[in-house]
């Protein structure tokens, strides 16, 4: 099959492209080298099927970021047949600067101008055939939007793939055309493949090709010590400037002159969005927005303000319930709260359904625990939750897709720095709400290293879609306990406990492992525009097929494992929870979590939370999953206990069963929060870490979940201890200090190191 | 006149003549479009003072008064 890649622009209409071409065909698989998200899919309008892959979206091919590291990596080694090079039209300058480093490419290449339906509306039109007739390669108008030009594009694509093409330079109309052309035939002899691009490259000075090509290096050292001209040898500037000042040339005159300085949508959105003074305030109020329309139980506080909430009582059951998915006396439920209810609600009742039908099969008594709490009960915690995560994450897919992620980094990055991190780092960051995986994949666009690590390692910091539901249920299952307590305030708090260890930690690591220059911030931004919904919904899609995989895979298997421990004893005897398997292994790990209040105080089914954070290792829907799976067994030991309560139920039960604090509960989310993420989201960090320095991000999480998880313990259950650690903390920072003194110390006789 | 990018006033603009420092940073505003001859107006500062963001090439750049000092510029009259 012709196998053909995407390259562009970040902001460069590629997916869209993308998504417009292959549709339903469209798979995620793996990089060379790198463990995940290559987008590959296949063409199949055309007269033969197309394989497509999605480049990640580059400004040059110079290693500056790993993103632009795999696709110069993909192009080289696993040379396409075609490159389809997506410009964007209304940014042509800066967009075929990419275009001038791809013909260097011994690739066909064809260039598709995309936007050029609002070029046309804004009066302007870009010359297509002057520009094919100057590049020498297939140019052809389209809108990705639109799903314009496609077909004539891919007609083109495959006339392209079927012919060889030597790479091509407009260095050649510049003073190094010499060089480069010896350079190049020096490379070519040796039976180097894209010998042209090897040869700018290492004119240019590029790290990987100076190590590469050593002996060609002399030739290029001999020769810039003959230059004379402006650039002083400054061979990197000279190229760069060459390639701009060929596109200025040749094509200021295929783009007519930009209509006049008129303000643009954008800019008059930019001008509040990113206001002096309000600029701040709008980012925290849509932050704010965000949670409450996905957690809030008080739609736009309407109780608060005008006591509107009541109980519905129908004298029907399941009227009542249903009723109070939209409205209760909390008030009325947000979208993301509606979407909750509404499918806990069908899940409680698919679960009575299960539940009568295997019992009218008349099926023993473990077949039916089996299937009602072992599968049912922890997939059904799961599933309940995942119309309200996807929503959360529909809601920042629309922050990240309009451009205004982008100006978050632009007015947070002079704060950022201070902890050593550049604005740009806070956009995964952000993404972590969504969920750690794609956020992790998201630092390939940070350029500097030691802010890779810090970010990932935070990154989960950032309470994901999964741990959100051992917020709402724990924070639930106090509020229903203690009068006074609300458990959106509570959950948002926690929220932003996650965040402030963020950041405390970050500066702790700047400080002291990970020392050195703050990451530079130079990026695009781009203009705003309204997000496309089959791009959100292609978004959506993959996280709704993750989310029922892991629940009805990973899920499903460590329900069932509970479930057959938690029920089963040594000698395979179907047994009462207090004598079996899980309570001996609990009984036995129970004192490792006294410092954090969930340990040996807890009596004897205190380890139910040892185990649920053990689960949540591996997913952290298991936390809850596990709840549900043990909470029928042990409530049924608490007199006059009733299971019918969904959503917090399992953890009022655990709490009544166990007597927890909830200054422990706490701790145990915290816990939870900070530890070794699920195992998907550890795979992917690991992927993105240098070789050997995973384990130190290993150590790391359960450090400060355990540390951090006593502090809140103890500081909660006793107010006071609030000034030991105070004191612990102070005498922390003495010590950095005095050691950031020492080291500084040129003095020669205290004994420092230079 | 030459002045540093990092000097520049809102609304102010002028057309580059070199780029000072090295490395990746250097290499990196080559490619964002801030070559020698490039036209660039100064837009505004973030919030907190830094970064900044320019026009240049058409669309907008965002990057921080330190690297900024390394675009040295040519001053041209605003009208």
């Amino acid at each position: 099959m012709i196998k053909i890649a995407l390259a562009g622009n970040p902001n460069s209409g590629k997916t869209t492209l993308f998504n417009a071409l292959t549709g339903s065909t469209a798979h995620v698989g793996n990089w060379p080298g790198v463990t995940v998200d290559k987008r590959e899919g296949t063409y199949k309008k055309g007269s033969v099927p197309i394989g497509v892959v999605d480049l990640p979206g580059i400004y040059s091919l110079s290693p500056y970021t790993p993103e632009e590291m795999i696709a110069r990596t993909y192009l080289l080694e696993e040379t396409p047949d075609c490159i389809v090079n997506i410009v964007d039209v209304t940014n042509l300058e800066r967009n075929l600067y990419l275009t001038t480093q791809l013909l260097e490419l011994d690739v066909p290449v064809v260039v598709a101008l995309n936007m050029t339906d609002v070029l046309k509306k804004r009066g302007d039109f870009v010359d297509a055939e002057k520009l094919a007739k100057e590049l020498g390669v297939p140019v052809l108008p389209i809108s990705a939007l639109r799903e314009e030009g496609i077909r004539e594009l891919m007609q083109a694509v495959y006339k392209a793939s079927q012919k060889k093409r030597a790479g091509t330079s407009v260095l050649a109309e510049s003073s190094l055309s010499h060089l480069i052309g010896d350079v190049t035939i020096a490379l070519r002899g040796k039976g180097v493949e894209h010998p042209l691009f090897h040869a700018v490259k290492l004119a240019e000075g590029d790290e990987p090709e100076v190590k590469a090509h050593p002996q060609e290096m002399q030739t290029v050292e001999a020769f810039k010590k003959q230059c004379t001209d402006d650039f002083e040898g400054d061979f990197e500037a000279l190229i760069a400037d060459a390639r701009y000042r060929y596109i200025t040339a040749h094509f200021s005159a295929a783009q007519r002159a930009q209509s006049g300085k008129k303000q643009t949508g954008s800019d008059r959105a930019d001008r509040i969005l990113t206001h002096r003074i309000w600029g701040i305030p709008i980012f925290l109020v849509v932050l704010f927005a965000i949670f409450h329309f996905t957690f809030g139980e008080d739609f736009l506080y309407l109780n608060a303000m005008f006591k509107i909430g009541f109980d519905v009582e129908t004298g029907n059951d399941i009227l009542n319930s249903f009723v109070a998915v939209f409205f209760s006396s909390a008030g009325v439920s947000s979208p993301g709260v509606i979407l909750f209810n509404l499918m806990d609600f069908v899940c409680s009742l698919a679960g009575d359904g299960i539940a009568n039908g295997v019992s009218a099969a008349g099926a023993a008594a473990w077949a039916q625990g089996l299937i009602n709490e072992g599968i049912w009960g922890g997939v059904a915690g799961v599933l309940s939750f995942i119309p309200q995560i996807l929503f959360l994450f529909l809601l920042l897919s629309i922050l990240e897709d309009s451009g205004y992620m982008a100006r978050v980094a632009f007015i947070s990055d002079r704060a950022f720095r201070k902890f050593g991190l550049s604005g740009r780092a806070f956009i995964p960051m952000i993404m972590g709400f969504g969920c750690s995986v794609p956020a992790v994949i998201n630092t390939r666009t940070l350029a500097d290293e030691k802010e890779r690590t810090m970010t990932n390692r935070v990154i989960p910091f950032f309470t994901c879609g999964a741990k959100a539901p051992i917020l709402a249920a724990v924070c639930g299952a106090i509020a229903s306990r203690y009068a006074g307590v609300n458990a959106d305030l509570l959950v948002f708090a926690l929220y932003l406990f996650g965040m402030a260890m963020a950041v405390l930690t970050v500066a702790l690591m700047h400080q002291t492992t990970m020392k050195g220059e703050v990451a530079p911030f130079i990026m695009e931004l781009p203009s705003y525009h309204l997000p496309q919904l089959r791009s959100l919904m292609v978004h959506l899609w993959d996280k709704l097929k993750h989310y029922v995989k892991k629940a009805f895979t990973i899920i499903v298997a460590s329900s069932v494992v509970i479930w057959f421990l938690s029920n089963f004893a040594w000698n395979w005897q179907m047994v009462p929870i207090q004598e079996s398997i899980l309570y001996d292994i609990g009984a036995f790990v129970q004192w490792l979590c006294t410092p954090m209040g969930f340990g040996s105080q807890l009596g004897r089914f205190g380890w139910v939370f040892v185990v649920a954070a053990v689960t949540g290792l591996i997913a952290k829907e298991n936390v809850i999953s596990t709840f549900y799976v043990l909470a029928p067994a042990i409530g049924a030991l608490i007199p006059g206990w009733d299971d019918g309560e969904s959503g917090i139920g399992p953890v009022v039960a655990l709490m009544e069963a166990t007597g927890i604090t909830w200054q422990a509960l706490i701790a145990f989310t915290v816990f939870n929060m900070l530890t070794i993420p699920c195992f998907a989201a550890a795979a992917t960090v690991r992927g993105e870490t240098p070789k050997g320095k995973f384990r130190y991000t290993l150590a790391f999480w359960m450090l400060t979940s355990y540390l951090t998880a006593t502090a809140v313990y103890v500081v909660l259950s006793w107010w006071w201890t609030v000034f030991i650690l105070l004191a612990l903390i102070a005498l922390f920072v003495a010590l950095l200090v005095l050691r950031g003194r020492r080291a500084a110390c040129r003095c020669g006789r205290c004994g420092a190191k230079n | 006149m030459e002045k540093k990018l990092s000097e520049f006033s809102p609304g102010e603009r002028g057309v580059v003549r070199r780029i000072d420092g090295e490395g990746r940073v250097r290499r990196r505003i080559f490619d964002m479009g801030v070559t020698a001859g490039a036209e660039v107006v100064m837009r505004k500062a973030a919030p907190l003072g830094d970064p900044v963001e320019v026009t240049v090439r058409g669309y907008e750049l965002t990057l921080r008064k330190s690297e900024a000092a390394c675009v040295a510029m040519e001053v041209k009259s605003n009208d």
